[in-house]
């Protein structure tokens, strides 16, 4: 099968997801998708089943039934590792780097997916100048210049948070999956994350799980609001805000 | 600097392994330059294992299958040599040889063959379950091994003429050193490269988090399986030399016991340190040798040794030689 639009379709798509663990279901028919140049925000109670949702595009977690597409093409039968290669850059909720390696090796591995094979067992990575250009590269977009050399073990929270981010910038993405990256930061950490995803989302658009409302409503270009596994609204920013049933739902007015 | 320090560490304790062997060849004591042969070739088995175990955090407690499947490759080709038989004779004749190259090469592609079969399936697995598993091929290999009457199955199969090696006798116990010595420089100069290369950056990330390793781009399993197969060549190696040191291989060499020993060595040597498996080898040889010598309860020094390692030294003694690892 051909898909002539790549261009024109959506960076990444999920159509008709549903997964049940025994009785629960946890994702409950959601569709939604990412276009160029948006940032996608996703939010929802908790236990609303977004981690379940970012599982099943990512790869983690098999959906019973519906898809998932990455720039057009259906992805749903790959795994973690050829979704990654195909350009879905990740961050996840509780960071997860090798803690003993430098922030700068930590990089360098997803410029090494990006730079073709790993099986290559002569040539060594610290005099591989290419990798490490494109890994302190990454490390400088998300303001860790300086820091390249510090073990991750020894890097602070919000940190941690911003090598993943370089990581999933190093893979070359075509959609980034942010799970909570503002977590953690403080206030000034924040704010220049959100200039950053600002500029990133024209290089790749961004589906954002987020819990501070504040950075939601300023950052995002539309929001989709999940409850009980279901999509109860999904739309531009000011829809949402005005929404009754998000506010009762989620936002806790009533 | 902690790098540097180990590297010199390391050179050191190579230095001294084979100035024991010149100095013991020198004395007129050729059982020390056997003794020091042993070390190197258990080293070697031990380097091999370390690659799975430490670096790559697959604890295999069957890599006595390799190390014996390594011997019995030897044994048997130099059996069908010294008998005028065809090892095969269909699809085509292959005859048996007393060359050492040869039969490490058959060693090699024996070894990896069921390196890549057993870890094809073991590495579905994880944790105490990769352990049992692993075990479990070791123990039926074992077993093959002991019913199988061919070649001498439980009393095992005498090698009657030690097999050559181009250019040097091989029964003077030095020349025999120096060979089991240039095959423990060859395995740790590859093993060290490897580590270096992408695919170390790959392997050590599936030990670390493959989580990680997946998310970056990278499937873990084909990395580890490829780790597992290099690991078990290189062990299966050692198996094919250690044979020819004896004269003897038997399905001693396939048991749980000599798993058991390869995971000491690394243990005692130090976890994911290149040349720690040396240095356990050599601290397990002298304390069976020398404690051994006075006591048959050596093995109670060698368990209280292991708990101080695992208790107080997890580096072991490269660790206490050269100061914690770290990574740039």
């Amino acid at each position: 099968m051909t898909e002539p639009a790549l261009a024109s379709a959506p960076a990444l798509a999920v159509e008709g997801l549903r997964k049940a663990f025994g009785g629960l279901t946890a994702t409950d028919d959601v569709s939604l998708d990412l276009r160029a140049g948006e940032i996608h925000a996703l939010i929802g109670p908790n236990g609303a089943g977004k981690s379940t949702l970012i599982g099943q595009i990512a790869g983690w977690i098999a959906p019973d039934t519906g898809r998932v597409r990455l720039g057009g093409r259906d992805v749903t039968a790959l795994g973690v590792a050829e979704r990654a290669r195909l350009g879905l850059g990740r961050s996840f909720q509780v960071s997860s780097l090798a803690a003993p390696l430098s922030a700068r090796r930590n990089v360098m591995l997803a410029a090494q997916a990006r730079a073709g094979s790993s099986f290559r067992f002569w040539g060594q990575v610290r005099r591989d100048r290419d990798l490490v250009a494109a890994a302190d590269a990454a490390l400088a977009r998300v303001g860790l210049a300086g820091r390249e050399g510090l073990p991750t073990a020894e890097l602070s929270h919000g940190e941690r948070r911003l090598v993943e981010v370089a990581c999933a910038l190093a893979l070359g993405p075509k959609a980034l999956l942010l799970d909570e990256p503002m977590a953690g930061l403080g206030a000034e950490g924040s704010a220049a994350l959100a200039d950053l995803l600002e500029t990133l989302k024209t290089e790749a658009p961004i589906l954002l799980v987020e819990h501070d409302m504040d950075a939601v409503f300023r950052l995002a270009d539309r929001v989709t609001v999940l409850v009980a596994g279901r999509v109860i609204a999904s739309g531009p920013v000011a829809e949402i805000r005005a929404d009754a049933e998000v506010r009762r739902a989620y936002l806790g007015e009533d | 600097m902690a790098e540097r320090r180990e590297l010199l560490a390391s050179l050191l304790l190579l230095v001294a392994l084979a100035g024991v062997a010149l100095w013991a060849d020198a004395a007129g004591e050729p059982y020390y330059v056997n003794l020091a042969s042993r070390v190197a070739i258990l080293g070697l088995a031990g380097v091999g294992l370390n690659l799975a175990l430490g670096f790559g955090g697959m604890v295999s407690f069957g890599h006595a299958a390799f190390f014996g499947l390594g011997g019995y490759a030897c044994g048997i080709i130099a059996w069908h040599a010294g008998n005028y038989e065809p090892v095969l004779t269909w699809p085509f004749e292959v005859e048996g040889t007393d060359r050492m190259p040869p039969i490490w090469g058959v060693a090699a592609l024996v070894c990896g063959a069921a390196a890549a079969a057993i870890g094809a399936l073991s590495l579905r697995t994880s944790g105490v379950y990769f352990i049992m598993i692993t075990l479990a091929f070791a123990q039926m290999i074992y077993w093959f091994a002991i019913s199988w009457p061919a070649y001498g199955g439980e009393d095992g199969l005498s090698i009657y003429v030690r097999n050559g090696f181009p250019g040097l006798d091989s029964y003077d116990p030095l020349s025999f050193f120096a060979i089991a010595f240039g095959a423990l420089l060859v395995a740790l100069a590859v093993s060290g490269r490897l580590l270096g290369a992408r695919f170390g950056a790959a392997l050590t990330m599936a030990r670390l988090n493959p989580v990680r390793l997946a998310t970056a781009g990278i499937d873990p399993f084909p990395v580890r399986l490829t780790g597992f197969v290099i690991s078990a060549v290189i062990t299966g190696w050692a198996g094919a030399i250690y044979a020819d040191l004896n004269g003897f291989v038997s399905p001693s060499m396939l048991s749980w016991h000599q798993s058991g020993e390869l995971i000491v060595f690394v243990i005692l040597g130090g976890v994911g340190r290149l040349a720690g498996p040396v240095a356990g080898a050599a601290a397990y040889v002298a304390l069976e040798t020398f404690v051994g010598g006075a006591t048959e309860r050596w093995p109670l020094i060698l368990g209280l040794a292991l708990l101080g390692v695992v208790l107080f030294a997890r580096g072991g003694i490269m660790g206490a030689l050269a100061g914690k690892a770290r990574h740039d």
